[in-house]
């Protein structure tokens, strides 16, 4: 009943061509929070505004045109088919107008370009289906995705209402955090396939693709949480990938980096203990469910043709070193899970896998074993 | 084999072949002409029933009905089969049709290439099909194919690499035969500069075709080395640049929307002449505006890709060259509400389709302008405001051009009357639906949805839901098209029309001058005097 006085409400909506009746919900495009966001708003409403007045006068004209030359009103048809003043007229007209739109635009694409003098650099990797962010200057390093709340409620008739999980698709769950006031620069790149960084208060959108930086400049001005989206197709969960950016005060952010290190201590230390078995594989399931099961399936089935079975697969039952060496360094689809996953985690999942999901080797493998062979990650080479 | 059904003038004529043979080789331009419009009516309802797919599951947030991977096949194959299988094969129809009919000549200059190119676009269209029930599915990396997604593409990779290769041949093949057409079987009289728009727009379309085709099955080709001949023209790895194929698809891709849209400008030139009673405003420019718009269409194509990370030279030159576009095809919009203008206009279905093309054409020439402006496409890009955009230039453009195409010459073609308010109904329903489903689309673009996303946040649920309900009620009304199609073949109104068929309209086009039906074979000689009012 709820949906269908929202449709009713929708179509009413719609007849009288209004606003918003639901507070979040936009017809147009946003402001946003930057100045180059603001200019970019500006020149959208320019040409919305020209196109809206050519618009009128182009319809008006044939609409009287249709309404008084008809045959049934008795009106005889003229016979002109050529009038070399007015088609030069109606060539010029739209030529000045075009030049009048040019001018801005180009003022407003060469403010986007120029990222000189920014005091702080983000690089931004698109995974399948995730983000990657690194902090260039203060060696925070960290991949964020979706949700889990959000990723149990689009599991195809999980019975949950999306209506009910906040910010449904659009939360992560580690959100970039930047401070207000800060020119930021953005390098982006993409570690399989290209993938597209946007989040619309910020103004613009960026392509990530593998194998070459592209670059970027924001600076936000008000507080806030801001939210986007992947918005290139990348392959299979390409919905589900949203972009979170937590603009904060100067000083709170330096106390949440502060934060992130103590965070990255704690974890080298998980590391070096030793784990029981049954520890490894309990913390392994959760990993799983956020890093493998959108591809090898929660019950690890797979995708025939696409994506391997985990139940039964020779990789998985066989040698555990060459299971880690595929995980570590990925292979055509398969990541490499080396540098996404701390050592922790690698370690768990690697024995989640060979212990459950219909598998049981019975062995397993210990963090500080997976630390030996990851590639230098951004902890170690903390602070140089 | 032939039987003989008629007699003129002192040719020995001789029919068609008997039963399904006759269709399988036929080298008639009116048999041909047929089999495509029947084909690409057919892959509209198919590529239409995906996207009743596509817009069922996007009815409501949540996923209801398909995976993900399989929602991606649905947009991908959606495109594939629209374009390649039903707008393109559509126009080539009614070239196959009309131009001999419009020119004067007997029929299609290379009738056996006529034959293979047909067929041709069938295996390529079967083979593209084909891939739905392969391992790992349908092609899902849209249909513009991009590396690397696209190379993560099951078994069907190299089945739909090579229907491309095949519907490229066929339509280059089509292409030709337009070409040698309109050079060399025009009747003496028909000079260039008399010929219908129609059939200027569709040779300047097959000089697109022949230019980009070769183009869009190399880049092809090329994902097929990297995939399988260890070579890497689009993986860094290797040297090469994944952005390059976006180039050379964009090079293909940019005046391949020119191919669907340029044919539709020559029906609606030269349909609203014939309602309006009045000859076609500016028939010169009608024709250098066509020419301008396709030279403009090969120097634009970078501003698909305005987020990619070009140079800011690059950007700000895309941007200019893209705004050019305006121009011409202003030209074109106000010529055609020029002609309109001091009428005596009456809106029988073919009018009300054109008309309905002018204005929301227009609309998705206006989102095209403002797409232009690269700084403002940084927020636009890949989402539902592109989506609208694009579908208002080919739903309410070419395929309502389309239909007003069909119902202005299915008299012609039969000798019966279709049914005026079964048409309208036809027409008003799908003027109305077509609106529900596309314009709340510029809504969802503009608030933040991207494009290709099986499901969504919960604040586009309800311009989706409208949306959808304007899908459900244009895809099955044009199940009244086909029946009124069928109901004119079958006999009609019953009554029989006349040779002009609309008032006035042999001053407008040679067809009119021929008997409805025509003849299995007409212009056997050439007409001594062709229609002279564009001067
Ligand atoms: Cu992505």
């Amino acid at each position: 009943m709820k949906k269908t006085k929202q449709l009713f409400a929708a179509l009413t909506l719609m007849v009288l061509g209004l606003g918003s009746a639901q507070a979040d919900y936009t017809l147009d495009l946003m402001r946003g929070v930057t100045v180059i966001s603001n200019e970019v708003y500006d020149l959208h409403i320019l040409i919305l505004w020209i196109c809206i007045f050519i618009g009128i006068a182009v319809f008006g004209t044939m609409f009287y045109s249709i309404y008084y030359h008809r045959k049934s009103m008795g009106h005889k048809a003229e016979q002109f088919h050529e009038n070399t003043t007015v088609e030069i007229i109606w060539t010029i007209i739209p030529t000045i107008i075009l030049v009048g739109m040019a001018i801005p635009a180009t003022k407003t694409m060469l403010d986007m370009d120029d990222s000189r003098e920014a005091e702080m650099s983000i690089k931004v990797t698109g995974w399948q289906w995730k983000w990657e962010y690194e902090y260039m200057d203060n060696g925070i390093h960290f991949f964020s995705s979706l949700d889990e709340a959000s990723n149990e409620a689009r599991q195809k008739n999980s019975g949950i209402d999306p209506r009910s999980v906040p910010h449904y698709l659009l939360n992560v769950d580690k959100p970039l955090v930047v401070p207000v006031n800060t020119k930021i620069r953005f390098l982006f790149t993409a570690a399989d396939v290209i993938h597209s960084w946007w989040v619309p208060d910020l103004g613009w959108k960026k392509d990530t693709v593998p194998g070459f930086i592209n670059e970027s400049w924001t600076d936000i001005k008000e507080v806030g949480t801001y939210r986007g989206q992947c918005a290139e197709l990348c392959g299979k969960d390409h919905g589900f990938m949203p972009i979170v950016v937590i603009a904060k005060e100067k000083a709170d952010y330096d106390a949440w980096v502060e934060e992130q290190k103590t965070l990255a201590i704690a974890e080298a230390n998980a590391a070096d203990k030793e784990w029981a078995v049954d520890e490894l594989i309990a913390k392994g399931e959760t990993v799983y469910a956020n890093n493998c099961a959108s591809c090898h399936m929660a019950d690890g089935a797979g995708m025939p043709g696409t994506f391997p079975a985990i139940s039964g697969s020779a990789v998985v039952t066989g040698d555990m070193d060459s299971q880690v060496d595929l995980m570590m360094n990925g292979k055509g689809m398969m990541p490499a899970f080396g540098q996404m996953l701390s050592a922790v985690d690698f370690a768990a999942v690697s024995t989640f896998i060979r212990n459950g999901l219909g598998n049981s080797v019975g062995d397993s493998i210990q963090p500080s074993a997976i630390q030996t062979l990851q590639p230098a990650s951004t902890e170690e080479d903390d602070d140089e | 084999m032939s039987a003989v059904t008629a007699e003129h003038d002192d040719h020995h004529d001789h029919g068609p072949a008997k039963g399904i043979l006759r269709w399988i080789v036929t080298t008639n331009h009116k048999d041909i002409g047929t089999l495509y419009l029947v084909f690409a009516l057919t892959m509209f309802f198919v590529g239409g029933s995906m996207a009743l797919i596509i817009r069922a599951e996007l009815f409501e947030p949540g996923m209801q009905f398909v995976d993900p991977q399989f929602f991606n096949s649905m947009t991908t194959m959606h495109a594939l089969v629209m374009v390649f299988g039903a707008v393109m094969p559509a126009f080539v129809g009614l070239a196959n049709w009309m131009i001999p009919m419009m020119i004067g000549a007997p029929d299609m200059a290379l009738p056996r290439m006529n034959n293979m190119s047909f067929w041709m676009l069938v295996a390529g269209i079967l083979l593209l099909a084909s891939t739905l029930f392969m391992e790992g599915g349908a092609p899902a990396a849209g249909w513009t194919l991009y590396p690397p997604l696209v190379l993560q593409t099951g078994t069907a990779l190299p089945f739909a690499i090579f229907s491309v290769h095949l519907l490229g041949i066929s339509s280059i093949m089509g292409a030709i035969n337009i070409i040698a057409t309109i050079f060399n079987m025009r009747a003496p009289a028909m000079t260039l500069m008399k010929m219908p728009l129609f059939v200027w727009t569709w040779l300047i379309t097959a000089f697109l075709l022949i230019a980009i085709m070769p183009v869009f099955a190399g880049a092809v080709t090329m994902l097929l080395t990297d995939r399988f001949f260890d070579t890497s023209f689009f993986d860094a790895a290797g040297g090469g640049d994944p952005v390059l194929y976006q180039h050379i698809f964009w090079f293909f891709g940019h005046p391949e929307v020119y191919v669907m849209i340029l044919p539709t400008f020559g029906v609606a030139s030269t349909i609203i002449p014939v309602f309006a009673r009045k000859p076609l405003f500016g028939y010169a420019s009608m024709v250098y505006a066509t020419a301008a718009i396709a030279f403009l269409s090969f120097i634009v194509w970078a501003h698909h890709m305005f987020t990619v990370g070009m140079p800011i030279a690059g950007e700000l030159y895309f941007m200019y060259a893209t705004m050019l576009i305006a121009i011409p095809t202003g030209v074109k919009i106000f010529n055609w509400t020029a002609t309109m203008w001091k009428g005596s206009m009456t809106f029988e279905a073919p009018m009300l389709f054109s008309i309905a093309f002018v204005v929301l054409f227009t609309l998705g020439g206006f989102t095209g302008l403002m797409m232009a402006i690269a700084p403002v496409d940084f927020q636009y890009h890949d989402t539902y405001f592109i989506v609208a955009h694009f579908h208002y230039t080919l739903v309410p453009a070419s395929i309502f051009i389309l239909m007003a195409a069909g119902y202005y010459w299915l008299p012609k073609w039969t000798g019966n009357m279709y049914d005026e308010r079964l048409a309208q109904l036809h027409f008003w329903l799908s003027a109305i639906s077509v609106n529900i489903l596309f314009f709340p689309q510029h809504f969802l673009g503009l608030a933040g949805m991207p494009r290709r996303i099986p499901d969504y946040a919960v604040q586009f649920a309800d311009w989706n839901m409208i949306s959808s309900i304007g899908a459900f009620i244009y895809g099955p009304s044009q199940l009244i098209f086909v029946y009124i199609v069928y109901k004119t073949i079958k006999g009609g109104t019953g009554e029989k029309v006349t040779d002009e068929v609309w008032e006035g309209a042999s001053k407008h086009g040679l067809e009119w001058t021929l008997p409805s039906p025509p003849p299995y074979h007409t212009f056997t000689t050439p007409p001594e005097k062709v229609p002279t009012e564009h001067f």
